[in-house]
């Protein structure tokens, strides 16, 4: 699925940079290329930087030298942003539900995506577009039902609940990105093994899953991201304010804070909030890109 | 190699199937119910009335203060990221040294939660202690505007966020692009005489132009569907100033318990989502280059 682009972009990196024509020659286009570049570094970087050393000042620092460093980096400010304002609390609990979410997420689309890949049987494709088509239709647009849905199964504001419609949003995406996937994938292996008389389910558990890894982990990494930083489905979701995620709850912080003025806990607490994130990007940076782009330019 | 093959197939469609249908599927059949309804969630049942909420929908103003800024974004925002994101493919793409380095930083705004971009950005606009008026002060400027406490300077800086989260995804998507692009062609057409405004022009822009028109759909959606920003950094106001139609939708729904006509606006929303996919679509539609 991914091949061609791939294989073509990676067979001659280094050779089709140098040839790369350039089409602005000359020092000073060069000069000017590698200023623009840095600007954008800059504006992307320097926020980020800033947000950092500022949640190791105090709040008067805070207020009065906005771009001053910190005279001793105050650890406490962190300790307060998780116990005083819950951000360990509310990081806690979107572990609980993330991770299960991401792991039935991957055990579902897997199984469907197998399925509908590998399998020719009546009504292959319409299921396949079911579930495709949930990618076009905007999340506001079951809100409502959605709410009084799990009102009357008695999820809401529960865990399971968050979990159960977590899963089902994914599902879209994740069999879109799986079934091309699964169909790269070849069949000697399997017929192999059928004619040696393993069942369809041994096959697909003990052969063909694990082929399946690459495309595994990168959605994967796909899913543990947008669950991580999904925002709209708490909100609604969650009213009991000891069961927010992080995403809410940070933003429920931030509301706050014009009563309760603890600017460097703010502080900490959104540094804490990007850890998790920044740490999944620098181990994964290149499937996240060439997965979270492969996937539109097939889209 | 398909033997016994029910046995696998039924088992391992029912669990996702059945989850999506009850929580996606059925979720978005009733909301279309559920708009030509009157609910405040008091009574079991909503109360049928309806094409109503529609007609107040458009004889409402504050419904089309929001359309008005989910427009202006869409006028805005897409053009800005697009020109933004090829500018900085087209330059990466030059040879230039780090190239991967840029990539790597440009990408990651976009893996940031939505809610951290906002708290990151409210505190860098802040009056007093944020980056940008502190930046402002020390270049010379005394009074330099409260960014997202003055309407008439709040839109445009929500706006801007919304930009630096977005340019760096669509740099790597048309590197990407690029990328696939044969370098033979430019080198054919080097031979012949072209300079490098001609080789944008006639060989990356139309090899490039169905990447250009799946980056325009999804950015025009996004115009749109804009929530999360807004709502974590100003909640529609001041003054619903950047009110858009997700944030007047969650607010009539679950601060006013409007449940019928939240659900109505929702439905207008996913109906012009619609239309302007089709609009952009046609309107991009070129003859298609085969390679």
């Amino acid at each position: 699925m991914i091949s061609t682009q791939e294989t073509r972009a990676r067979t001659l990196p280094r050779k089709r940079q140098a040839e790369r024509v350039t089409q602005l020659k000359g020092a000073v286009s060069r000069l000017a290329i590698q200023a623009s570049l840095w600007i954008w570094a800059i504006l992307v970087v320097f926020p980020f930087v800033w947000m950092i050393y500022t949640s190791f000042k105090t709040d008067q620092e805070i207020f009065f030298s906005p771009w001053s460093l910190p005279q001793t980096p105050r650890w406490d400010n962190f300790v307060r942003a998780w116990t005083k304002a819950h951000i360990g609390q509310y990081f806690f609990n979107s572990l609980v539900v993330v991770v299960p979410s991401v792991i039935f997420t991957l055990l579902f689309s897997a199984m469907a995506a197998y399925v509908l890949a590998r399998f020719p049987f009546r009504g292959n494709r319409l299921i396949l577009y079911i579930f495709i088509s949930g990618m076009m239709f905007p999340i506001f647009l079951g809100l409502v039902p959605l709410f009084f849905l799990l009102q009357r199964l008695s999820l809401l504001n529960t865990f399971f609940g968050l979990i159960l419609v977590y899963i089902a949003y994914s599902l879209p995406f994740s069999i879109f990105f799986l079934t091309g996937f699964f169909k790269t994938l070849p069949s000697e292996l399997h017929e192999a093994a059928i004619v040696d008389g393993t069942n369809q389910w041994q096959a697909f558990f003990l052969i063909m899953l694990p082929l399946a890894q690459p495309g595994l982990v990168t959605i994967g990494v796909f899913n543990v991201l947008g669950m991580w930083n999904q925002f709209v489905l708490p909100l609604v979701l969650m009213s009991d304010n000891t069961k927010y995620l992080l995403t809410q709850g940070l933003a429920y912080m931030l509301h706050q804070q014009y009563y309760m003025n603890d600017w460097s806990g703010l502080f900490a607490a959104v540094v804490i909030v990007m850890l998790p994130t920044l740490l999944t990007y620098s181990l994964f940076q290149g499937r996240i890109q060439k997965g979270l782009t492969v996937g539109a330019l097939k889209g | 190699m398909y033997r016994g093959k029910y046995s696998v197939i039924i088992p391992f469609l029912a669990p996702p199937l059945i989850l999506y249908a009850v929580f996606v599927l059925y979720p978005y059949a009733q909301a279309m119910y559920v708009s030509l309804t009157h609910w405040s969630g008091v009574s079991p049942t909503p109360q049928f009335v309806g094409l109503r909420n529609f007609a107040r929908l458009v004889r409402d103003d504050y419904f089309w203060n929001a359309l008005s800024h989910n427009l202006i974004y869409l006028a805005v925002l897409p053009a800005s990221i697009l020109a933004l994101g090829f500018f900085f493919a087209f330059l990466l793409t030059q040879g230039v040294r780090g190239a991967g380095f840029y990539r790597i930083v440009y990408f990651f705004p976009q893996v940031m939660s939505v809610v951290a971009v906002g708290v990151l950005w409210s505190f860098v606009y802040h009056p007093t202690l944020g980056l940008l008026n502190g930046f402002l002060r020390l270049i010379g400027i005394q009074n330099p505007p409260v960014w997202l406490g003055n309407p008439s300077t709040a839109l445009l800086a929500v706006g801007a966020v919304v930009i630096w989260q977005a340019v760096g995804f669509y740099t790597v998507f048309f590197i990407a692009g690029m990328e696939s692009i044969p370098t033979t062609y430019y080198e054919a057409a080097r031979l012949d005489g072209a300079t490098g405004w001609h080789l944008f022009r006639h060989i990356t822009l139309p090899l490039l132009w169905e990447n250009v028109r799946v980056a325009a759909v999804f950015l025009a959606i996004g115009a749109l569907d804009m929530f999360g920003i807004v709502q974590t950094m100003t909640e529609g106001g001041p003054s619903r100033a950047t009110d858009v139609l997700g944030t007047y939708l969650y607010e009539n729904a679950f601060k006013h318990s409007q449940f019928g006509y939240a659900t109505a606006i929702a439905v207008t929303l996913f109906v012009l989502v619609l239309a302007l996919s089709l609009l952009v679509m046609r309107a991009t539609v070129r003859e298609t280059v085969e390679y």
